[in-house]
């Protein structure tokens, strides 16, 4: 069983990492497909060092897996991660519409 | 359809839904402001809502429980931050125990519900905030009904997908 605790640690992990625009960006790129770490700092106005440590970042969250090839860290992105999210937002709009449906037949009655 | 539009800000964990309702503005705000017609909208058929106290002003609670299926019974309440009468209210909301504490490991969304007069009555703009991942699940967990229908549909389009051959 993974306590409470640690869940909240890895929620807030999470949107913590989604908070940055450089880090959703590199996010997309790596679920498009695996990438270099070399190869995503040369796409960005920064330090390899500043862009290997938001890749840090997105892989303590859970969204980016790394592996060593060689010299070369190749970074890809975790599609089950991202998904869930999303998917807790759908379930989130079927309970608000079922209320707006609700409202609309009450109001409906009246008229 | 009532809805006509739906934002999902999957970096700040907020929902905004756009509905339309064919009355105006005063007769929307009554079903929030009447205890026995929110109990007849804010729970689906099989887990119905009633309304225990509701002090539907600033400052005030508003608490009700939901019933399933089984005879269970979840306690929830509403924190009313800010009430315009007819316009907009503002709430925090969140889970309790059966005398309704306050559950301080359950989370609280922020929400804020405005009404605006527009064709064919009145336009109402739902909004809202969740601190975690976690408190999204315990909100879905706790509307297990309707929550479970988009599950499914969501397992529908897996399989759908699953025969398409793929590109």
């Amino acid at each position: 069983m993974t306590s409470p605790t640690v869940l909240d640690d890895r929620a807030d992990a999470l949107f913590g990492a989604l908070a940055d625009r450089t880090r959703r960006d590199i996010l997309r790129r790596v679920l498009a497909g695996e990438h270099s770490v070399t190869d995503l700092a040369s796409a960005y106005d920064m330090s390899f060092a500043a862009v290997q440590k938001h890749v840090a970042v997105l892989e303590r969250a859970g969204l980016v897996h790394k592996r060593r090839s060689g010299r070369q860290q190749l970074a890809s992105g975790d599609v089950t991660a991202v998904r869930s999210v999303a998917s807790m937002l759908d379930d989130l709009e079927a309970i608000w519409r079922g209320r707006i449906e609700r409202i609309d037949a009450l109001l409906e009655q009246e008229s | 359809m009532p809805v006509t539009d739906i934002i999902k800000d999957l970096d700040n964990l907020t929902l905004t839904i756009t509905a339309e309702f064919a009355a105006p503005p005063e007769r929307v705000w009554q079903v929030y402001a009447d205890p026995r017609q929110l109990e007849r909208i804010w729970g689906p058929p099989t887990y119905p809502a009633t309304v225990v106290d509701h002090s539907f002003t600033p400052g005030g609670r508003v608490t009700y429980y939901m019933t399933s299926p089984d005879g269970e019974r979840f306690y929830g309440f509403m924190h009313l931050t800010a009430v315009n009468p007819y316009t907009d209210f503002e709430f925090d909301d969140g889970f309790a125990d059966a005398e309704f504490n306050v559950n301080p490991d359950l989370p609280v969304a922020h929400s804020v519900y405005a009404f605006e007069e527009a064709a064919p009555g009145t336009k109402a703009t739902y909004t809202s905030r969740y601190p975690s991942r976690e408190a999204l699940q315990t909100v879905i967990d706790m509307g297990v009904e309707e929550g479970s229908t988009s599950a499914i549909n969501q397992i529908d389009e897996l399989l759908a997908q699953a025969h398409q051959p793929s590109a």
